[in-house]
């Protein structure tokens, strides 16, 4: 068996690596997250630039293009603001109330997350469409929901509302409830207690929430084609907009959209951790002072 | 003053039942009623088509490729972030978690833009006898890509925890790199592992997005299960797509089961 000589170990602490097969394990990871991650982004950052601007500025002048960006972005956040309050009611209804069959409502928050897009996008169609469960009800009222806007909200509404229940759910379990029953007997309503007490402290988590929604809602593809229609200018979603450029060989258009697409969901996700570490440092000082 | 207390929690428990109701349980009682439409019977004979089959197979290959080496990928990573202090580290976490934001059609568009027709090298390969975009290769490049942070992520919130004592303990007891992380880190973070491994594996299944854009839909050669669904779906061939529709909900169901029965058995013996 051989020991580390103390002077070995003395001088694997001043590189503050005390442990041995750093540079094995880095190198694996590197190797790992640049032929898979690095390697095909930079092609989708050098790409639109390879045959000079212009194609590029080409294929920015396309109304096909912003009606589908607009349609993406409203979609999502239309679908974002029916999921806040559904995800505050499902975290609170779970962590105060802890009602029968909990962990069973627990489970199947994650189920959105968990089953594949495309069956979500055929169970959607069938649902919502005009023989279905849903949709035979509402279409005598003159209700339209599948292959409309609407059905691409109910489509990204169901794929967002895990985020937003998984966001609120740790804060919320970890808030003192000594804070609550003081306001409660300074004689504060149950409104007062939820609007000034509750819903400060449920903001940052909420909006990270959402912001991860939001990114996921604008890229979502398999749950949405089925149920939307798909109609350019009307229920064409911008990813479904790449794939039809794609199908006509049009790399400059495909990639012009990818890129705008791509930089708003890293926009949202740098808000959401810069919010996560306000959140966090804020927590940090509460405990110590 | 009690009798609103006690009605509030009322009304929003059943809010509550009925918001899941809605939204989560009625699509996936409707998939499971449209698949037994013609009797469980019928169900299964639309799975021993040679097509659904194929695709079956297809499926299985790809997850499991993707998760071995997803796998492997996320161990490494877990351990060099949470092991050692470097310079860059907070810059590679987000290179790994950077695939999550990423739209699924877009993760299948990059590797078209490396191997596609019009692709940097994708014409090169092709005279070389190589097909990756339109062909298995990059339908494993595609789900890679878009499973990539799984591991990673539900792996380095333990590793943080257990902090790097025991690993030292090991090493100074004489037992190399492989032995440490083999014998001391995996056992103890072992069902953080297994949960992010049944994290990857469902969603290496069910991608849909990545896989249709490089994929090519070739029925019977490139078609994994959610192509296929999709194929037999516009082909109104009802049962059949929501008999394999059935198939991955059940599978991803179990998955969240199990994960949630892993993390609870977590909390319990760390409490």
């Amino acid at each position: 068996m051989k020991v580390p000589s103390v002077t070995a170990l003395r001088s694997s602490q001043n590189r503050r690596h005390a442990l041995p097969g750093f540079s094995l394990s880095l190198g694996l990871t590197l190797l790992w997250t640049g032929l898979l991650v690095v390697l095909p982004l930079t092609a989708l950052l050098l790409r639109p630039w390879q045959h000079g601007i212009s194609p590029m500025i080409h294929a920015l002048y396309d109304a096909r293009l912003y009606a589908a960006l607009r349609i993406s972005f409203t979609c999502a956040l239309l679908a974002v603001l029916i999921d806040l309050p559904i995800g505050l009611l499902l975290a609170w209804t779970l962590v105060r109330y802890r009602p029968p069959g909990h962990r069973v409502l627990d489970a199947m928050i994650d189920l959105p997350f968990a089953i594949p897009t495309a069956v979500t996008g055929i169970a959607l169609a069938t649902l919502y469409g005009p023989g279905g469960w849903i949709g035979s009800l509402s279409n005598p009222w003159g209700l339209k929901l599948a292959f409309t806007p609407a059905g691409i909200v109910i489509a990204l509404t169901f794929i967002g509302l895990p985020f937003i229940v998984r966001s609120i759910e740790p804060v919320l379990r970890s808030f003192p409830k000594d804070v609550e029953e003081a306001a409660f007997l300074l004689g504060a309503s149950a409104w007062q207690r939820f609007h000034r007490i509750l819903l400060p402290t449920l903001t940052p988590p909420l909006l990270s929430g959402a912001g991860l929604a939001f990114a996921r809602g604008i890229g979502e593809y398999g749950s949405v084609i089925f149920i939307a229609g798909n109609q350019p200018f009307h229920t064409e979603v911008a990813p479904l907009l790449i794939v039809m450029r794609l199908q006509e060989y049009n790399y400059d258009g495909a990639t012009s959209i990818a890129l705008i697409l791509l930089v708003t969901a890293l926009l949202c996700l740098v808000a959401v951790s810069r919010l996560r570490r306000s959140v966090s440092s804020g927590l940090v000082r509460e405990d110590g002072a | 003053m009690n009798d609103s207390s006690k009605t509030i929690p009322v009304l929003l428990t059943l809010l509550t039942y009925g918001a899941v109701g809605l939204i989560i349980v009625l699509p996936v009682l409707l998939i499971l009623h449209e698949a037994l439409r013609q009797g469980l019977h019928a169900a299964f004979e639309t799975l021993k088509d040679p097509e659904a089959r194929s695709a079956i197979r297809l499926t299985a290959i790809v997850t499991a490729l993707v998760t071995v080496i997803n796998t492997a990928g996320g161990i490494a990573a877990a351990w060099t972030l949470t092991k050692y202090d470097f310079r860059g580290s907070r810059l590679l976490v987000s290179l790994i978690e950077l695939p999550i934001s990423v739209s699924p059609v877009i993760a299948g568009l990059v590797w078209l833009l490396l191997f596609g027709r019009q692709g940097w090298w994708g014409t090169w390969l092709a005279q070389h006898g190589i097909h990756v975009a339109f062909a298995v290769p990059g339908i494993v490049l595609a789900t890679l890509f878009v499973t990539f942070p799984y591991v990673t992520r539900t792996l380095m919130p333990y590793m943080e925890q257990q902090g790097r004592a025991a690993e030292e303990a090991a090493f100074l007891l004489g037992a190399g790199f492989w032995k440490t992380l083999i014998h001391v880190t995996l056992p103890d973070a072992g069902w953080a592992l297994l949960s992010g491994i049944l994290l990857t594996t469902a969603r290496a299944m069910g991608e849909f997005g990545a896989v249709a854009v490089i994929s090519g839909h070739i029925p019977g050669v490139t078609e994994t299960m959610p192509l296929h669904i999709e194929t037999l779906y516009n082909g109104y061939q009802s049962v059949a797509a929501f008999a394999m529709a059935a198939l991955l909900v059940l599978f991803a169901m179990t998955t969240v089961l199990i994960r949630m029965f892993l993390e609870r058995s977590f909390r319990k013996q760390h409490l």
